[in-house]
């Protein structure tokens, strides 16, 4: 049906899908997670006013922040400031294009998919640092800093963890890793094809930490520490730059729980039904945004319980303990890949 | 209406040496009679007036010279290993009246050297334990482990300067800072005397008894309304304080001196 | 008691070595970071300058005098029981505790006594605006370390004492409910069953705060070792509360010097850890709740009948003399040195506050901890700004 429209059509098609799965889920998240549930963890109601059940409150808050100045620092470095919400925001946009939704509800189908994806997602960094450095502020920069510290040091254990299943599923295209767990066995039983988080446990749990550090969220949330360092990298933003951020924080958090869904959840397939069936382009990115809440949910449930980590602790965590971890998971992984 | 404080002030400590009230309670305070002793037998001269409360508390006066010494002494000698706090007293009558009532109290311009032999300025008077000049620094501290405390004074000699108690006490740094800003007394050894509360360029020792409360220069006090006379309990001046109606006895009331 | 543990000493080897390390790196560029007056960590307007090399601190040098007041000017032009309005601010979290030792600071001056009620309905409000105003602090730890949830759970349950506290006294924070000579009023009709009810909440309270803060294992991580105050050294900076009890001194004024308070018909105990680290000052604080619960418990079973206002004058006018009394308050020793001239007002009023001798010791504390760990430390040591700049 797709491959039926010419290029540019499908392409438009493709990019507007795109833009409403990042926008779609972060506004989900932050009503679901951020307005609700975490209001009722901490016994109170959350936003109650705007819309049923505070359901517009979003709308409401995107209105204000646009509404709001754009107050660049007097010593600011104008274009660094102005340009480092793009930038995080941008590596946002990178991430999803290669997460698939379906068997033709993909935005790029590309060979070397998850490489992309672990590629792009340092680039919110670059972002990051140059918001730290350009807003002429020491809590700004001390935020920018530990971030490039943590996001570094994550990035390691992360592409790590991704490593054990590329080498089970044999290939890096996200399709292809769906496919293989869609069509994988568990000893021999096809019922649920095989979801790699019962062979990779190991390197889903490292996932899930070094995402939660990505992400720099709490007990990772040193770069914005908003005890100590007011709000880190984000002091100085206000209006529609600070929207940028926010959002990002939440899209990106989406994200990340997409390609963990993707790569150690199934991704879109639901057992039972065959993966290329047409009906599966409506019904995969369902189960995907299903997932994709899960995961945050366990996210920001985290967040909102654990203290922080101090920056030594941290990079200890990082240095000594997932990384280690991680290469042992390869190295099994290997082993049974290639013996078993 | 005449200041209310001139009428009656009978203070308790008035002589500058051993002025025990032995009247009212047993007075024998074994432990703190003790601690009198071993502080007399260190500091010696040093050593110019001390009260005993019984039961209450020891206050003791040495001489600015001696300052530091007692601290030390306390510490080192004696177990006083805690620093309560350190401050001070001025002890000029406030040239523009204690009360909230008094005639004084309305005047906006005071005549600054009138103080001294102005008939309406009672004479100076120390408290506890004695004292011959305005000044006097003030301070505590405890034996943790006996639970004992001893308050110190000192007189403040004219140059305005007494040693610093920071080489013995490390807590005293910030308390002498306050001193030497609400009073202007000079800590010598004190490693660096910078405004603690107020801004930097604040002229003037804001606790001296001499330095106006501008608020009230500019407006009396709108409490003041309150104390006068209730209409039905004329004789008794009145106060805004209602919570001792319940057992206010009118003798007591009636003993206060009215003014109006 | 005072012995120095083996912990508090490599401490202080260890600020000695940043001493030394200072001045050895005079020459290095450092940064000067202004936390405050405006930040998120220093409940209210205090500000630390910091001289950072990297991320770790050189020198510290808190800034107060933000919200400073000027009690101690003002209670020389106001009657003693207009004092009590003003001196409520001080600590705003556990007001009640600030009126009890000016109070009988004046009693002890005036030879009044108040009747027995009267001093056991002091005690049980002292010990619920303590339960009032350190279970913030427990909350508000978690926060300092980056838990964000806890706190909420303490503004929670820190509204059912809340409740009682008004319900008793009429004003949530500031009660203005002691008078020279006792109270004024008693308590209403069926509080005591109401506040035994509340207690039971505040008991399950420490024990959600136990498993969700202190049993964390980033909690502890972040608060052992940490800020170690060697017991000396606390001692001669004038520490107090929980601050010195964290470093192992057995020293609490309740039990000590129980001036006109009635701890001593009450079965409790003064709780002390050894180490002297951010985490005992926690530790120490939360049992010191749970024990004020207890001792709530017992002061409502015990309280005796009869009247809650002793005879005092019409007009109170406190006999020329001087009086210093103290008490445990919630953030530590306060006490008032009260000298009279047998005016209606008050000659000078000396304002011992816990917190001001409890900050005094940053300076020293600071040196060579990291950025995240001077808002751990400041958190640990509790202070409230208005306790500070009176």
């Amino acid at each position: 049906m797709i491959a039926e429209l010419s290029y540019w059509q499908e392409t438009a098609i493709r990019v507007g899908a795109g833009l409403g799965a990042v926008l779609l889920v972060a506004g989900t998240l932050v009503y679901v997670h951020l307005f609700k549930m975490v209001s009722f963890m901490q016994s109170r109601l959350g936003p109650m006013e705007a819309g049923p059940y505070g359901s517009l409150q979003l709308l409401a808050e995107v209105g204000k922040h646009l509404q709001k100045e754009d107050i660049f620092p007097r010593k600011a470095d104008r274009f660094v400031f102005a340009a480092a919400p793009f930038v995080v925001l941008a590596s946002t946009f990178l991430l999803v294009v290669v997460v698939p939704g379906g068997p033709d509800a993909w935005f790029v189908n590309n060979d070397v998919g998850i490489y992309l994806a672990m590629a792009v997602s340092s680039v919110s960094v670059i972002g990051i640092l140059m918001a730290g450095w350009g807003s002429a502020n020491k809590y700004s920069l001390l935020g920018g800093l530990r971030a490039t510290g943590q996001l570094i040091a994550y990035e390691l254990p992360l592409i790590l963890a991704v490593v054990g299943v590329v080498i089970q599923a044999g290939t890096m295209n996200m399709q292809g890793i769906v496919f293989a767990q869609a069509e994988g066995e568990i000893f021999g039983w096809g019922g649920i094809g095989n979801p790699y988080i019962l062979t990779q446990g190991v390197a889903f749990l490292i996932f899930l930490i070094a995402m939660q550090a990505e992400l720099t969220q709490s007990p990772f949330d040193m770069p914005i520490a908003e005890s100590e360092l007011v709000s880190g990298y984000m002091t100085e933003y206000s209006g529609m730059r600070f929207l940028m951020f926010f959002i990002g924080e939440f899209a990106t958090a989406g994200v990340f729980s997409a390609v963990a869904a993707v790569l150690f959840l199934g991704g879109w397939y639901i057992p039972g039904i065959d993966p290329t069936d047409n009906i599966m382009n409506v019904l995969g990115p369902l189960v995907m945004f299903a997932k994709i809440v899960i995961l945050t949910f366990l996210v920001f449930w985290v967040r909102f319980t654990f203290p922080r980590f101090r920056e030594d602790q941290l990079q200890r965590l990082a240095w000594k303990f997932l990384i280690p971890l991680s290469l042992a998971n390869i190295v099994v992984t290997a082993i049974f890949k290639v013996w078993i | 209406m005449s200041p209310l404080s001139s009428t009656d002030a009978p203070t308790q400590g008035e002589d500058s040496t051993e002025t025990e009230d032995t009247d009212a309670t047993p007075a024998s305070d074994a432990v703190r009679e003790a601690m009198l002793e071993q502080l007399t037998g260190e500091l010696g001269d040093a050593l110019v007036g001390h009260h005993i409360e019984p039961g209450i508390d020891l206050t003791v006066r040495v001489t600015a010279a001696a300052w530091a010494e007692t601290a030390a002494f306390l510490r080192t000698g004696m177990g006083f290993g805690y620093f309560n706090f350190l401050s001070a007293i001025d002890w000029l009558p406030s040239p523009f009246g204690r009360d909230m009532d008094s005639q004084v109290d309305l005047t906006l311009e005071q005549d600054e050297d009138a103080d001294a032999g102005d008939a309406d300025i009672e004479p100076m008077e120390q408290g506890l334990a004695g004292g011959d000049t305005r000044f006097q620094v003030l301070a505590r501290v405890n034996d943790i482990v006996d639970h004992r405390g001893v308050t110190l004074k000192a007189d403040v000699p004219d140059d305005m300067t007494v040693p610093s108690w920071v080489e013995v006490y490390r807590g005293a740094n910030w308390h002498e800072r306050e001193a030497w800003e609400m009073f202007g007394i000079t800590f010598a050894g004190h490693p660096g005397l910078r405004h603690i509360y107020l801004p930097g360029e604040f002229e003037g020792n804001p606790m001296r008894k001499d330095y106006p409360l501008l608020a009230r220069r500019v407006k009396p006090w709108p409490g003041i309304v309150d104390v006068e006379a209730m209409p039905d309990d004329a004789d008794a001046g009145g106060d805004n304080e209602d919570a001792s109606t319940t057992s206010a006895d009118p003798a007591d009331a009636g003993e206060s001196t009215d003014a109006s | 008691m005072t012995d120095i543990t083996d912990r508090q000493q490599l401490s202080y080897i260890a600020a000695q070595a940043a001493d030394a390390r200072v001045n050895l790196e005079l020459e290095t560029e450092g940064m000067t970071l202004n936390i405050g007056p405006q930040h998120p960590a220093t409940h209210g307007t205090l500000r630390i300058v910091a001289k950072l090399d990297g991320e770790q601190v050189i020198a510290a040098d808190p800034v107060m005098g933000y919200m400073h007041r000027g009690y101690e000017k003002l209670t020389e032009v106001r009657t003693y029981p207009q004092v009590t309005t003003l001196i409520n601010r001080i600590d705003w979290l556990g007001s009640f505790a600030n009126e009890v030792p000016f109070i009988l600071a004046a009693e002890q001056l005036m030879e009044v006594e108040a009747p027995p009620r009267a001093q056991w309905i002091r005690t049980l409000l002292f010990e619920m605006s303590r339960i009032a105003n350190v279970v913030l602090f427990l909350g508000d730890m978690a926060v300092q370390v980056g838990a964000v949830t806890p706190v909420f759970f303490a503004f929670r349950d820190r509204e059912h004492i809340l409740n009682q506290i008004e319900a008793a006294t009429g004003g949530r924070f500031h009660p203005n409910f002691d008078r020279i000579g006792g109270l004024k009023d008693d308590l209403p009709a069926g509080w005591v069953t109401e506040t035994k009810q509340v207690m039971k909440k505040m008991r399950s309270f420490c024990d959600e705060i136990e498993n969700l803060v202190m049993g964390n294992e980033i909690f502890q991580a972040r608060t052992r070792g940490i800020g170690v105050i060697p017991a000396d050294i606390g001692l001669s900076y004038g520490l107090s509360g929980a601050n010195i009890r964290g470093s192992g001194v057995d020293w609490d004024v309740r039990r000590d010097n129980p001036c006109g308070l009635v701890y001593d018909e009450l079965d409790w105990r003064v709780w002390t850890h050894p180490d002297g680290d951010s985490f005992s000052r926690f530790w120490v604080r939360l049992q010191e709740v749970r024990e004020a619960t207890r001792m709530v418990d017992q002061l409502l079973d015990g309280i005796p009948a009869g009247p809650v206002m002793a005879k005092v004058p019409r007009i109170i006018k406190v006999p020329a003399g001087e009086a210093y009394v103290e008490t445990e308050n919630p953030l530590g020793v306060m006490g008032y040195y009260v000298v009279s001239k047998g005016d209606l007002v008050p000659y000078r009023v000396k304002i011992r506050s816990a917190s001001f001798n409890n900050m005094s010791i940053t300076p020293w504390l600071l040196k060579g901890v990291y950025v995240p760990d001077i808002i751990t430390i400041l958190g640990s040591l509790y202070f409230i700004l208005g306790d500070i700049d009176r």
